[in-house]
């Protein structure tokens, strides 16, 4: 048997928007590290035609993109068998949050890159903090914007690094007025969402508390590997170890359970909290749920997985009860629940589960996440 | 969906900002650049920038560098104009006079924090780079996080020693633009061999670590006060939740100590502000008085903002706090028995969580 081989490592230039220098950065970065002899070559660069990013990237070694036929259109994605044959030291690859053409090995260019880091060789890659998964909703907020390509947070938090690459709002203003990001005609239109000066100022501050928090976290982790490796470092730490909180998600079918969803997981990130979605099905007793709803609750139990969430399925036909003996016996802390909408005829049920859950819930904290309001017409995110 | 909370901005509040923006249209415009250590790359980026200016036409000369730049740095230094440095009692000074004499649009300023020789103009190099402002040059200047005035106590602690010359937040503050340099903190150690090798290597990492953190959240706090700032200039009061600010609501009929303590726990994990707020009630009596005492020294304690709320209708006075301070989070106790039950649940937890748009609510028992 060989050894086998260890993880690359990721190293994330996390910026805010476009044209912030997230890939002129990281080719610089790159082309350093070439010039101290390490293999460093370019899987995937999106040059978007910015003339100072085109000259920083001339002198490395680029992996030719494949070509994909998709509906009789032809696309271009990175090549990851020939990466993968290749087997450089690092890779540097564009836009981390990218979906691939339907048809492609995987779904999305994150995937591609746990492959190569799987292979053994790190990554750089670029993204902005609004295609984080756990944020989504409050940069629709704020933005107007939904963005459809995100990264489950985990997927960040297990990067070797992230460095933030920042640029006032002015300058970057400044940059898109001259045309050195986008074409006039699209510089245009983006000045309507992300490129607002208030989006902009916001979105930044949200780059840059993210940035704190994952360095943060990666300090909490090299504590706790040194404490590991120190034999007597548990009785000394043993003594002030915060209490170990427990979060359990209530799943519905109810569309802002996905809001849900994201908020306990971020609460639980940031809390070092484990966490569980939980979705109580009808007991025997039932009638079974209709076609739609079923699809619903199967969808937000899929996106739970999908950011790492431990799934439970239940039975019983007293919601409330069924989910706190549940979280009783599973010693949670903490509860997240939905708030809906009802017609007011209907919002006498509702506000039983809310309610009964807090009641019944006498050991526990409960959450009841808010709607969050949108104070301009929404609209979906412009590709690229 | 939430009512777009537009107010019509009062008119002399105004003329007050038209003028505020005269005053500051014949000043030059600061720019800095922070980092949280030597060897992030500071003055390169603050060099390069002044490059771009000049070839993009400015007029740009370079009114002080520091010593130790790297050979990239050299590099931009030749196709700039430099002003030299003058000599004052045998220490290296920035040449205010001839700088205001020459009058540039633009003059890049190294090492901000530097303290200037007896006998020179102004006793810090940040005055005179106020001089230069206030004359109409523009500055583009860059400064560690260890040298500024607020956050020393911070530093040291985290450093274990101390810095002697420093610059007032409130100066930083006042930037027309901050740009934060980042970088791994593995980079700077790159940038002091003698610290890399050894075992002070994992400490040195840690303490850089911390370091780059307050940089990150400095910067985090100049942006959201611009963009308050924005908010309020153009009459939008909307919660937008980039930082997390929790708000503990407390009575005079149950201990919230340990809701306290919890909003504590999270405010410190998210970086973010704790308040706790009760509503103004005149009529308590001695026992309920005794409660809300002991819930506001708890929260004194636990270094929370403390705030007595006046209002006839409880939620509304709550909700309308919250909005106004960009609550994301409100804590509530409830009892599960009796009397407290019907008035907690009966009414005000319930309208809390119905008409609380864009906040959380926490319900803790009691």
């Amino acid at each position: 048997m060989s050894e086998p081989i260890p993880r690359g490592q990721l190293k994330i230039y996390l910026g805010y928007a476009a044209g912030v220098g997230k890939t002129y950065r990281m080719l610089e970065d790159a082309h350093a590290l070439s010039r101290t002899g390490v293999d460093v070559v370019v899987g995937y660069f999106e040059p978007h035609g910015r003339k100072d990013t085109i000259a920083i990237a001339a002198g490395l070694e680029i992996i030719p993109r494949r070509k994909v036929e998709y509906r009789g259109l032809m696309f271009e994605e990175m090549d990851t068998p020939a990466i993968l044959r290749r087997k450089p030291e690092v890779c540097v690859v564009d836009e981390f949050p990218h979906s691939n053409v339907p048809g492609s090995e995987r779904g999305k260019r994150w995937e591609d890159v746990e492959t190569l880091l799987e292979a053994g060789i790190d990554v750089f890659t670029t993204m902005n903090v609004q295609h984080l998964e756990s944020l989504n909703d409050q940069v629709w907020q704020f933005t107007g914007v939904r963005v459809r390509e995100t990264i489950p947070d985990w997927v960040v938090q297990s990067a070797g690094e992230v460095v933030m690459v920042d640029l006032p709002p002015d300058a970057l203003l400044n940059r898109l007025r001259r045309g050195a990001i986008y074409p006039m005609e699209r510089a245009r239109q983006a000045t309507q969402n992300f490129f607002r000066e208030s989006s902009l100022e916001a979105l930044r501050e949200l780059a840059l508390r993210q940035t704190a928090y994952e360095v943060d976290l990666r300090s909490e982790q090299e504590a706790q590997r040194a404490a590991l490796r120190t034999p007597a470092g548990n009785t000394t730490e043993g003594g002030d170890r915060p209490p170990t909180d427990k979060i359990l998600i209530c799943v519905s079918d109810d569309p802002a359970t996905a809001a849900v969803i994201r908020r306990g997981r971020r609460v639980a990130d940031y809390l070092q909290a484990d966490c569980v979605a939980v979705y109580v099905q009808p007991g025997n007793g039932s009638s079974p749920l209709p076609a739609a709803k079923r699809e619903a609750v199967e969808q937000h139990l899929n996106f739970a997985r999908s950011l790492h969430i431990d799934v439970r399925l239940i039975q019983g036909d007293d919601v409330a009860r069924s989910l706190v003996d549940f979280a009783r016996l599973n010693q949670v802390t903490h509860i997240f629940m939905t708030r809906t909408e009802k017609a007011p005829w209907l919002r006498m049920f509702h506000r039983n589960l809310v309610q009964r859950v807090a009641q019944l819930a006498d050991d526990m904290q409960v959450t009841i996440v808010s709607k969050r309001g949108l104070a301009r017409t929404p609209q979906v995110e412009t590709t690229g | 969906m939430t009512k777009p909370l537009t107010q019509r901005p009062n008119p002399e509040k105004l003329l007050r900002h038209v003028e505020a923006e005269e005053e500051r249209s014949r000043r030059g415009r600061l720019k800095v650049f922070l980092g949280y250590s030597s060897g992030v790359g500071k003055s390169l980026r603050m060099l390069s920038e002044g490059r771009r200016r000049h070839e993009r036409g400015e007029d740009v000369v370079v009114g002080a560098t520091q010593p130790s730049s790297s050979p990239e740095a050299r590099e931009v230094l030749q196709k700039l104009e430099v002003i030299p440095l003058r000599v004052v009692n045998g220490q290296p000074t920035m040449d205010v006079e001839t700088v205001l004499h020459r009058h540039p649009q633009v003059c890049l300023v190294d090492g901000l924090a530097y303290d200037n020789p007896p006998g020179s103009r102004n006793a810090k190099r940040w005055q005179d780079v106020e001089d230069l402002l206030q004359n109409g040059i523009s500055v583009v200047t860059s400064v560690n996080l260890q040298y500024i005035e607020d956050r020393r106590e911070l530093v040291e602690k985290i450093r274990g020693k101390s810095a002697t010359q420093t610059i007032p937040e409130s100066f930083l503050r006042m930037a027309d633009e901050i740009e934060l340099v980042d970088a791994p903190a593995e980079s700077c150690l790159l940038h002091s061999p003698e610290l890399a090798r050894g075992s002070g290597a994992t400490e040195e990492q840690k303490r850089l670590s911390e370091l780059r953190g307050v940089a990150l959240l400095l910067t985090a706090d100049v942006v959201e006060h611009r963009l308050e700032e924005y908010l309020r200039r153009n009459g939008i009061s909307q919660t937008w939740g980039t930082q997390e600010r929790f708000l503990v609501w407390v009575t005079p009929w149950a201990d919230a100590s340990a809701m306290i303590a919890s909003g504590k726990r999270n405010a410190e994990r998210f970086h973010g502000e704790i308040y706790v707020a009760h509503l103004a009630e005149p009529d308590l009596d001695p026992t309920e008085q005794t409660v809300l005492r002991k819930n506001l020294e708890c929260a004194e304690k636990a270094g929370a903002r403390v705030v007595a709320l006046d209002g006839v209708d409880e939620v509304d006075a709550v909700l309308q706090f919250a909005r106004e301070h960009s609550i994301t989070q409100i804590f509530v106790g409830h009892g599960a028995r009796g009397a407290l039950w019907q008035r907690i649940f009966g009414g005000t937890l319930d309208r809390i969580i119905r008409e609380s748009d864009g906040l959380d609510v926490r319900v803790f028992p009691l």
